[in-house]
């Protein structure tokens, strides 16, 4: 349990990603059988049984703690698992020799459901205050680190040196504590059979198309498609099983049950965004936000914001596997699959003619509706490659819209940027007052950022915590893709990925753009 | 239960004793002022005369200037002030810091200032003192608060530097007493490696030496290139980790040793990659400690989260009562 308490503790206040990795292929090399298979299980949301926590918490508190300085605690320390763990006194009556995770789980397993608190309470009195928050964490089987599941196996593969792909392909096979998976790894064991069950492929991205890429292509040798502004996803199915997975791999079948149904007889591996669509209309990016992140979903929900696939591409058509092919004869395939499948919840994304650049630039400059975000190219002559392969896929982002607003609040970034404030909130007018409108991170090169560090400095008029009050004096041209009505934001309006795209030390704050400018440039589907 | 004495008692400048006409760690400027240590939320400048030990004093003539009216006393050592009897106690907190015992006619009260119960190599002990009434701090006063062992917590500081050979640690300190302190716990554990010094820190740390605390190969870190120091530990101010001056040592591991850290989110706003639970004030366990040590039936509680000590000197059968102080930073450490 130690181990698994340390990284836990490494993990939470570990902000950068390589750093993560490290501290967990550490942890998958070092740790032993089970403990380490069951932290890989939590980690990747696959933990076999769900623990009442709540409801024995409620039993177990009282009986350890005044109930008022708990409360003082609780508030103070504001996470439940935190507040027990640190206010537990241990007073051990039974000795546990093996405080394994493990062995700890094992405790549990065989327990009857009156007995869990019981349990619990012994096992918090023979930890110490790290084991006891990693215990409460496992148990709540939400680690709350900032790991995802794909995240987890990289760092899995890096601990052995294997392609990412290849845990994920075998993935599927394997349940907790995964012994047959890190026998393999280390090279003492055959590698798990795959069998037929569906697994994640790594996705082909697309460049920003620059100003000299168009002399590499005449139009001939591009298909356009719009680019959707939903989530890239793929969808693999086996013909009994479909799964649903992010573009960095991690299984979101649970959130959308209509598209797994939908696809769960089909048989292949597809490319598509997924959107909102309703009354058959694409909706903006916002109503998807909605049903994103959700371990489950109600009826409503998928009643209000109904989840559909736009198709553009084909990895696996039934089992043959047509990467290797070239665009056009991939979108034959697809357009046969779709064809013959038919599934509910989808559709294809429809080719956009390309006459000539001059025609397609026209049309790209003009079309700005229904939660398009501009035009994608891809080489019709290109296969398709894992990762982002030069000079084949390229998006045509539609230009943006700007606004001039007031620099209002700063903050310090993370990172390589610790030192530097690089996280700005800016505002427009509403009458003589300044509303804020949204936040942006980037868009300023370090030479600019330096400068902007240096006016926030030097024009501080308030802080509070990490956060700085800066005169509202310095205009931002701000670029973003769409602005939607929020009720989350006091303005009543959110952007779509804002970015500073110019830095306005000519312009005086007065001339800054106004609110009413911004709503009236809300999305009307 | 007898009343409550009188004859101490707060004001707006701070905590008055009325027949001694001299005030313990006072908030604004007084004509006669005991301190308890060199913290500068305790030891202010302004006062026509003060009080404190040796070390204190030493303290305020570097923080302070030299220029003022100070008085030294060794701990222990009796004064009569206006005919109540003052002696100054160690508290364990810092370098000459001390609890203050006054006597009234034949009442006993303890103004502990801040104190600590734990291994700090760089100062004396705690003593606990039996008295009427305890006057306590109460930073920590909650039951979530259980310090870590320092030495066990400065030895995850080394395993740290040992396991990143190419990056460098930056450790935010307070840079009277814990800075010192764990400078003395890393001697103390071996580590003979140089620790560099944020030029804040520089001047304190020669004042230890010269009192006699040993901190073995300690420079500022302004003699070195920055850009080629790999592995070593620089010691700064809390504030300064993620200042500008922090970005010249690379992609550094931050670090922060506070009583704060034994709280995650805490941890996490200070952007502390490796949180250090090391705090010169007392913890939970050791304030309930302390009173039961010395004895006293009624507690007054200062600085801090007062609400909570209140309710558990209530269960524990004592009167207490939460004194309102003003100008005390119970967050800082």
């Amino acid at each position: 349990m130690d181990r698994f308490a340390e990284l836990l503790n490494r993990l939470s206040t570990c902000a950068e990603r390589n750093g993560k990795l490290k501290l967990l292929s550490s942890y998958f090399r070092e740790a032993p059988d089970p403990d380490r298979g069951l932290a890989l299980a939590v980690l990747t949301d696959n933990l076999p049984v769900s623990f009442p926590m709540r409801r024995v918490l409620a039993d177990l508190i009282p009986r350890r703690a005044d109930p008022v300085l708990y409360k003082l605690s609780r508030d103070y320390v504001g996470d439940t698992a935190e507040t027990v763990a640190l206010i537990w006194k241990p007073e051990p009556r039974v000795r546990w020799n093996d405080l394994s995770l493990n062995a700890i789980l094992t405790h549990f397993q065989s327990a009857k459901p009156k007995d869990m608190a019981d349990i619990l309470e012994t096992a918090l009195d023979n930890l110490d205050a790290n084991g006891r928050f990693a215990l409460l964490k496992f148990l709540g089987g939400a680690l709350r680190v900032g790991v995802s599941a794909r995240l987890a196996k990289t760092a899995l593969a890096q601990a052995y040196g294997v392609d990412v792909g290849i845990i994920e392909e075998v993935w599927h096979a394997l349940t907790p504590p995964y012994a047959a998976l890190f026998t393999w790894l280390e090279g003492a064991g055959p590698k798990p059979d795959a069998g037929e069950a569906p697994f994640y492929r790594p996705v082909m991205l697309a460049h920003a198309i620059e100003d000299n890429d168009w002399q590499n292509f005449a139009p001939h040798e591009i298909a356009a498609e719009w680019k959707w502004d939903g989530i890239r996803v793929q969808i693999a199915s086996t013909g009994t099983e479909a799964k649903l997975f992010s573009r960095q791999g991690d299984d979101i079948s649970a959130t959308f049950p209509e598209i797994i149904q939908a696809f769960a007889k089909t048989r292949g591996v597809l490319d598509g965004e997924l959107l909102v669509r309703r009354d058959g209309a694409i909706q903006p990016f916002n109503q998807l936000q909605q049903r994103l992140n959700r371990k489950t979903v109600t009826a409503k929900m998928r009643a209000q914001y109904p989840a559909h696939v736009r198709l553009y591409d084909i990895l696996y058509d039934d089992k043959t596997d047509v990467r290797a092919l070239t665009f056009d004869a991939r979108r034959q395939r697809l357009e046969n699959w779709f064809t013959r499948e038919q599934p509910a919840y989808a559709d294809l994304s429809s080719l956009v003619p390309v006459e000539s650049f001059e025609a397609l630039r026209a049309l790209w400059s003009t079309t700005r509706h229904e939660g398009i975000e501009g035009l994608m190219l891809k080489r019709r002559a290109s296969p398709y490659l894992a990762g982002r392969p030069k000079g084949h896929w390229f998006k045509w982002k539609r230009a943006p819209l700007t606004m001039d607003c007031v620099l209002i609040y700063a903050q310090r970034g993370a990172g390589r940027r610790a030192s530097l404030h690089s996280d700005f909130t800016f505002g427009c007018w509403k009458g003589a007052e300044l509303v804020p409108v949204g936040k942006a991170y980037f868009g300023f090169t370090d030479a600019e950022l330096k400068q902007l560090d240096k006016f926030i400095r030097e024009n501080t008029v308030e802080r509070f915590g990490p956060v700085r009050v800066v005169k509202p004096e310095l205009v931002l041209e701000v670029a973003f893709d769409a602005v939607n009505a929020s009720n989350r934001h006091k303005s009543g309006v959110a952007m779509r990925f804002p970015r500073i795209h110019r830095i306005r030390w000519d312009k005086p704050a007065q001339e800054a753009d106004k609110l009413e400018t911004l709503i009236g440039l809300i999305d009307k589907n | 239960m007898p009343p409550s004495p009188s004859w101490l008692h707060p004001n707006p400048n701070g905590l008055f004793c009325e027949p001694g006409g001299f005030y313990i760690d006072p908030a604004r400027p007084v004509s006669r002022a005991l301190i308890t240590h060199g913290h500068s939320d305790h030891a202010r400048s302004g006062h026509d005369a003060y009080l404190a030990t040796s070390e204190t004093v030493e303290v305020m003539k570097l923080r302070l200037g030299p220029n003022h009216n100070y008085q030294s006393t060794r701990y222990h050592e009796t004064h009569n002030i206006n005919g109540v009897t003052v002696r100054f106690i160690p508290a364990g907190h810092i370098l000459g810091s001390a609890q203050i015992l006054l006597e009234w006619q034949g009442q006993r009260i303890v103004a502990s200032g801040d104190y600590k119960r734990s291994l700090d190599p760089t100062c004396a002990p705690f003593e606990p003192v039996a008295c009427d009434v305890f006057i306590t701090e109460a930073t920590f006063a909650l039951p979530v608060f259980c310090h870590e062992p320092a030495d066990k917590e400065v030895a995850r500081l080394i395993i740290s530097i040992a396991q990143n050979p190419d990056r460098n640690h930056l450790l935010g300190v307070y840079g009277l007493g814990k800075a010192q302190r764990i400078i003395a716990l890393l001697r103390q554990q071996g580590f003979t490696h140089t620790i560099w010094l944020h030029g804040a820190l520089v001047e304190l740390c020669k004042l230890y030496e010269r009192l006699g605390v040993k901190l073995g190969d300690v420079r500022p870190v302004s003699e070195a290139d920055a850009k080629t120091l790999k592995g070593e530990l620089v010691l700064c101010p809390p504030s300064a980790t993620h200042d500008r001056w922090a970005a010249k040592f690379g992609n550094a591991i931050t670090s922060f040793a506070s009583g704060w850290m034994r709280v995650r989110a805490r941890a996490r706003q200070r952007g502390a990659e490796l949180p250090l639970i090391i705090s010169d004030h007392a913890d939970w366990p050791q304030l309930l400690q302390t009173i039961e040590d010395v004895e006293a039936p009624e507690i007054w509680v200062t600085h801090g989260r007062e609400d909570a000590l209140v309710h558990q000197l209530a269960l524990m059968g004592r009167k207490a009562r939460a004194l309102a102080l003003i100008g005390f930073e119970d967050e800082a450490e």
